[in-house]
This record gives C-alpha cells, sequence and structure tokens, in this order.
C-alpha cells in the first residue's frame, strides 16, 4: 500500500495513496462538515459532485479553498480546517443554500432528522443575510413518494442512487441555474415516471425533499373506529431497526417490545409478515422444485432461472424494463400481500367479520409496498387486501405520538394463528435470505433427507452480487443473489441473452435487502448500521426452536384447513399473481 | 405505459443517426443536435427513441435537452427568425428590432406562431458584427435591420 504523509490540523498523518482530505481528515479525529457528499462504505455507493462546497479546506500554496471531499491528500499537503477563511466561506455557502429554502422547519416531515438543518443548527446560525427568491414547483405526490422540490437543494445524491445504483433512470437533474431541479422526463409525475418506488433515493435526501406519503393518521383513525377489527402485520426487517429510532444501538432486535407497543396502539391482533414468509417459502419453493423438475425431464416450455418475487420495487423494475422477462419470476405474491389475502380470507372466516370490517395494516421497511398494496390485482370488490402500509419510520411516530415510553416496555408476543413464524421468514429482512429459507425447504422436499446443516453461509453476506452452488443430494443448482437494482440488471440482461447459467436467483431492490430499505431509520450513510441489521436478523434466526418453513406447526395448519396444498386451485387464487408490461411502447406507424 | 407513435421512416432516419455514433451514450450531444437539424425540434418522441438506441434514461436525454438553451421542444417555423443579441447587435438596437418582431407576430422568443410559418429565437454572434444589427430567416441575412423595416422582411414571407 502506498502511502502520503499530510499535516491537518497541525496534526501529521500517514494515510493511503488516494484518499480524499474529508476521509483522511475522519482518520485523524477531524470531523469536517459535509452535505453533497455520500457514501455507504465497502457497498460501492458514492456521491461527490463537489458542489456543495461546504466541506472547503484551506490548502497551503493553493489559492483557492478546496472541497475536501473531492480533493486527494498528497504528500506534504498542509490542510487548515478550521482557519477564519474557511470558517466564513463556510458560513456564506450555507447562507446561500438556506437563502432559497422554505423555512417551514416546525412542521416539515423530515424536522429532526434533516442534514441542512444539523448543519445550520451546528454552524449556529441565527439568521439570513441573503433574501433569495424562492421556488415554488408544484408537489408532486405518488403512491409511495412526494416530491417537494423547493426544499432540493441540487446535492444529486437521489440522482445518484436513481441512476448509478439502481439504473431506474427516473430521476436527473433538469434545466439549468435558479429553475433547475430534479424530476422525471419532461417533468411529468413520478407516478407516470419508470419510478420503482424503491425508495433509496428518499433513504438519501439530505433534506424534506424526498418524503414518504404518510400513512399514520389513516391508521389511527382505523384503530378509533370500533366497528372495525384492526390487525397489523411486522416485515422481519423492521425488528433490527425500529430501536434506532429510540436511540438503542444499531443491531438491537426488539421483536418483544415492538409486539407490546402494537398492543398498546389498540391492534387487536399483533400478526407477523415471517408467517407469511414462511407460505411465500411453501409456494415459491415448491413452484421452484415444480419448474425444476419438469425442465429436467425435457418440458421447452420451462423457462429457468426462476426468480424471487418478494420484493415489490423489483417487480416494478422489471414490468417497466424487462418486460420481455415476465413470466420468469415466480408467480408467488409477496409476504405482505399473502399476509393479506390470508386474513382477509381465511382469518375473517374465523373471526365471522366481513373482509370489509377487517382492517389490514402492514409496518415494512419499505415504501414500494405502499404502491404494492394498492394495485389492483390486490383488491376484491375493491377493497384491498392490505389496508395501509407503514415505514418503520412512521411506525416510531405513532408509537412516540402515543406516548408509549418504548425502551422500557416489557416483551410480548405475536398472536396465533398469523403471527407464528420460523427463522426461515426471519431471514427474508436480508440480502441471500428469501433463497436461503427456499434451500432450506425444497432440500428437504426434494431429497426426503433431512438437512445435513440449517445455515447456508456461501449464500450470506454483502456482496452486491453473490453466487454458490448448493447440492441437492446429487443435483447441483446454482443460485445467484443480487440486491440493489443495478446488480439485478446485470443479471436480467444475462437471463435475457440465454447466458444465465443459474436455476434460481433472489433479487432485493435496496443495497442490504429489506435492512437497507427506503423505510427505514435513516443510516445517513454509515454502513456499519446495515452490518449491523444484518447480523441482528441473522441471530433472530438462530434463536428461533423452527427454521424451516415446511415445519410451521400453524402453516402446516392452514393448508391442512383450508389450502389444501402448496400450488393448489385455492393457492393459486389467493397466494399468486400475475405481472404486467409497463414499459414505452414505441409504435411505428 | 407510454405508448408513443411515430411515422416508421421517423424511427429509421433517427435510428440511423445513432448508429452513425456508434450508439454510444457518450455522444448523446451530437445525436441531439442532428436530430434536431432532421427534425426541426426534439419532442419527447424523439428523445424517448434517442433514449432507447443510446441505452440510456429518457430523464438523462431530458435533462440535457432542458439544459441547452440551443435544443428546443417547440416546432420551429418554416421559416425560423434569429435576432442575434451579441454585444455588436446588441448595441445597435437589437432588443428594439426583436420587440418589433415580438408585437408583429405576436409570439414570444422560443414560440412559434399558429400558422407554423416563423418561430421566434435570440442567438449570439452570426460573425456578421459589421452589418449589425443582424436578422437571419432561415438561411438568409439581413443586416443592419431597423425597427421599420420588420413589416417588409416579413412580408417577403407571406404567401410563402
Amino acid at each position: 500500500m502506498e502511502t502520503v504523509k499530510f499535516t491537518i490540523d497541525k496534526k501529521t498523518i500517514e494515510v493511503e495513496k488516494g484518499t480524499t482530505v474529508l476521509n483522511a481528515a475522519k482518520k485523524a479525529g477531524i470531523d469536517i462538515p459535509s452535505l453533497c457528499y455520500f457514501s455507504l462504505d465497502g457497498m460501492k455507493i458514492e456521491n461527490k459532485p463537489g458542489g456543495c462546497r461546504v466541506c472547503v479546506v484551506e490548502v497551503e500554496g493553493r489559492r483557492n479553498l478546496a472541497p475536501a471531499c473531492a480533493t486527494e491528500v498528497t504528500d506534504g499537503m498542509v490542510v487548515r480546517t478550521n482557519s477564519m477563511r474557511v470558517l466564513n466561506a463556510r458560513r456564506t455557502v450555507l447562507e446561500l443554500i438556506l437563502s432559497d429554502h422554505p423555512f417551514d422547519c416546525l412542521v416539515c416531515a423530515k424536522s429532526g432528522n434533516c442534514e441542512l438543518q444539523s448543519l445550520a443548527h451546528r454552524m449556529g446560525v441565527r439568521e439570513i443575510p441573503y433574501q433569495g427568491a424562492q421556488s415554488t414547483y408544484r408537489k408532486d405526490t405518488s403512491p409511495s413518494i412526494i416530491r417537494d422540490v423547493d426544499k432540493c437543494i441540487m446535492c444529486r445524491r437521489c440522482e445518484m442512487m436513481c441512476n448509478d445504483v439502481q439504473t431506474v433512470g427516473a430521476l436527473s437533474a433538469i434545466n439549468r441555474g435558479f429553475m433547475a431541479v430534479v424530476a422525471p422526463a419532461f417533468e411529468m409525475n413520478l407516478e407516470k415516471s419508470p419510478c420503482t418506488y424503491c425508495g433509496q433515493c428518499v433513504a438519501v435526501c439530505p433534506t424534506g425533499a424526498l418524503t414518504e406519503v404518510d400513512h399514520t393518521r389513516d391508521v389511527i383513525s382505523a384503530l378509533a373506529d370500533p366497528t372495525k377489527t384492526v390487525i397489523v402485520q411486522t416485515a422481519p426487517a423492521v425488528r433490527a431497526a425500529l430501536g434506532e429510532e429510540f436511540g438503542l444501538e444499531p443491531g438491537t432486535l426488539v421483536t418483544g417490545k415492538m409486539v407490546t407497543a402494537l398492543r398498546e396502539l389498540g391492534f387487536d391482533y399483533v400478526f407477523d409478515t415471517d408467517f407469511a414468509a414462511d407460505l411465500t417459502i411453501m409456494e415459491e419453493g415448491t413452484e421452484l422444485l415444480d419448474r425444476l423438475s419438469r425442465y429436467l425431464n425435457g418440458d421447452k416450455s420451462i423457462k429457468l432461472p426462476i426468480l424471487t418475487s418478494c420484493c415489490p420495487a423489483w417487480v416494478n423494475f422489471f414490468e417497466h424494463n424487462f418486460p420481455e422477462l415476465k413470466d420468469v419470476p415466480s408467480t408467488a405474491r409477496s409476504p405482505q400481500q399473502m399476509f393479506g389475502s390470508i386474513a382477509k380470507s381465511y382469518f375473517a372466516k374465523k373471526l365471522g367479520i366481513d373482509r370489509k370490517d377487517l382492517v389490514v395494516v402492514s409496518i415494512m421497511p419499505c415504501l414500494a409496498k405502499k404502491y404494492e398494496c394498492q394495485r389492483d390485482e390486490f383488491k376484491v370488490d375493491g377493497n384491498p387486501d392490505v389496508d395501509f402500509s407503514i415505514s418503520t419510520r412512521e411506525l416510531a411516530n405513532l408509537i412516540k405520538l402515543a406516548n408509549i415510553d418504548f425502551n422500557s416496555l416489557p416483551d410480548g408476543d405475536f398472536d396465533h394463528p398469523l403471527g407464528e413464524s420460523t427463522g426461515a421468514g426471519v431471514i427474508f429482512g436480508t440480502t441471500g435470505g428469501v433463497i436461503e429459507a427456499a434451500v432450506r425447504t425444497a432440500y428437504e422436499l426434494h431429497t426426503k433427507k433431512p438437512l445435513p446443516k440449517i445455515t447456508f453461509e456461501e449464500l450470506r453476506g454483502l456482496e452486491g452480487l453473490r453466487s454458490a452452488t448448493i447440492d441437492f443430494d446429487g443435483l447441483k443448482l446454482n443460485i445467484g443473489i443480487a440486491h440493489g437494482l443495478g446488480n439485478a440488471r446485470k443479471l436480467l440482461e444475462d437471463v435475457r441473452d440465454g447466458k444465465s447459467q443459474f436455476h434460481a436467483i433472489e433479487i432485493m431492490a435496496c443495497p442490504g435487502g429489506c435492512i437497507g430499505g427506503g423505510g427505514q431509520p435513516l443510516h445517513h450513510g454509515d454502513a456499519s448500521i446495515l452490518r449491523a441489521r444484518q447480523k441482528a436478523i441473522y441471530q433472530e434466526d438462530a434463536n428461533k426452536p423452527i427454521r424451516k418453513s415446511h415445519e410451521n406447526p400453524y402453516i402446516i395448519k392452514l393448508y391442512e384447513e383450508f389450502l389444501g396444498k402448496p400450488l393448489s386451485e385455492k393457492s393459486h387464487h389467493l397466494l399468486h399473481t400475475h405481472y404486467f408490461d409497463k414499459s414505452t411502447q414505441i409504435i411505428v406507424e | 405505459m407510454a405508448i408513443i407513435k411515430l411515422p416508421e421512416c421517423k424511427v429509421n432516419q433517427l435510428k440511423e443517426i445513432c448508429k452513425s455514433f456508434n450508439n454510444d451514450s457518450g455522444e448523446l450531444i451530437n445525436v441531439l443536435h442532428k436530430a434536431q437539424d432532421v427534425f426541426g425540434y426534439l419532442p419527447a418522441e424523439v428523445q424517448e427513441i434517442v433514449a432507447k438506441e443510446l441505452n440510456v434514461s429518457v430523464a438523462h436525454v431530458y435533462g440535457v435537452v432542458s439544459f441547452y438553451s440551443f435544443f428546443t421542444m417547440t416546432p420551429k417555423g418554416r421559416y425560423p427568425i434569429s435576432i442575434c443579441m451579441g454585444t455588436a447587435c446588441y448595441v445597435r438596437g437589437a432588443e428594439k428590432v426583436l420587440d418589433e418582431f415580438r408585437r408583429e407576430l405576436g409570439v414570444q422568443v422560443g414560440e412559434s406562431t399558429p400558422d407554423g410559418r416563423h418561430s421566434l429565437a435570440c442567438l449570439r454572434c452570426v460573425g456578421a458584427c459589421g452589418l449589425a444589427p443582424v436578422v437571419m430567416v432561415g438561411e438568409k441575412v439581413y443586416g443592419r435591420v431597423a425597427p421599420e423595416d420588420v413589416k417588409g422582411i416579413l412580408a417577403e414571407y407571406a404567401n410563402l
């Protein structure tokens, strides 16, 4: 490793060649403020347009101030991060950024979590000397995401996520000068664009320019309605992150406290999406084996690989970008929708109530789930299977609103029958988890032998693209894993071109899988938070007495009492779906 | 699902333009220049096809089109009028000439007349400063134009 020695605020340190002043400063214990800069270490995600100039520093011998995020350290360099010249310039830059920023912090959805607000606080800004013109762009509300570009500071983080990481290409900087905004093509609304609602733009937005559509009021109204039975399902990744909103260490599992909090909020039954994840495995795993055996027997109509279909942003992605492959993914609905479908049929019947009097709320780490539950194919006579989907952040807000002291809550247990889950259901929350859960069940169904080892380390990790070969007692199954839609695109292109060697592929839209979802507590670029959440998910799996979906007693009972068997007619009706071509069509006249 | 309808010959023409630049996304600006030469402007449909051919997002293409003032999404007239606003023309009264065109045509800069005959644009220096102020109609150059000349210039095209 080639190193360089330099001096920063009178400290001399040695760093790897190529390190930026911003990162080198961190090693010297110096925290240079930055705004547009964003990175998720080790995940190849970085935004450094050097545009905001908040991180400027003084470099001896250099005429102008240098942006620390985009300036590499050189041998013998002498840097000052806190000289009067730097402090004045930084303040002026911030004051100019604030000069056309709306002053509605008190009622802004991002208040308390806004990086611009924190910076103004840190710099002790008490007045804005510049009165600039205010942008008055229209607000754009989609099923999942709200764009309020008057609050945009043009840091371009969302653009980087949408284009470089996710390759969705819904957002781009358009126009110029004061009229410049980040918007979809032709300034159309997000809903008309190829947006997948993955929410990664929201996850990195430093201000309130991009936020989720808030459904907490709808949930409060439903809970207050005495004619409704309100039930809740919680996605696996929520329990590994919710604690962060209450000051707990990242990676703290709060399953028990979350259940108690939901009960105190007034939900009639607290259930678990993990139960539906087990159900997904029964359907998807069986579908995998069915497709595989027909393929191996020479059935030419069967296409492989089979792709997972639990991630709604991923579903949107291939509907927009790979419509020709729309019969390749599994037809299994996502766990959220399987839960809703079973709740409003099987469970409503058990309670003896009409589905319209049962309100299903889901707690999701995801913003695309808000769109998913509004899709027409997941409604019966206009009544949705899942009424409201709220994010981990929204749940935290609800808990705070209800005066619940989260950290002192005793642990509670999920209700039955839709609250029982296995370790296989839990690991749906991280990249690699769905396919590991599927392998655990498919192996035993196929070989009729118990698994020699329950965990598959070869499927785990945070690399964007991973692959492994699992030996199904002589049948070698090639498995691919991608998280982040840009990585998914690479696997998809191989599938389209007939070059894919995989039998099964798991795809999650968000970096890290659901643990890094667009609805999770904001990580502000700290990748160690994602790692801690992933560890917590595997810990929860290890703690479970049952770790294979097909051994979940309530799943077995559900099939005995109601569904018959996986891929039965009833299963197809309630638990499977079909996909649509949402691509732009060019018709030649 | 957006549906785009364009005549086959136009689609093929566009594809040819993209192909002449090896469908290289780095040549986007050059492709757009050529496309604007052919179509006179860059409607959404054209941008969609260019995006598809160069394998970039439409949002990106629109970002470039909306950034550079040379690109336009409104169709140019059959006889596009450009008034030079370069320094020499400006100091010799180009703005008054522009005002007169605006009044006579009833359109703003960047717009076209409803009959599609003329569109109005400004440009920076055509290299004929000795003739300032300069007006171009199509490829034809008019020099030392005064506001009183505007009616006469427009009359030349009234029956075309």
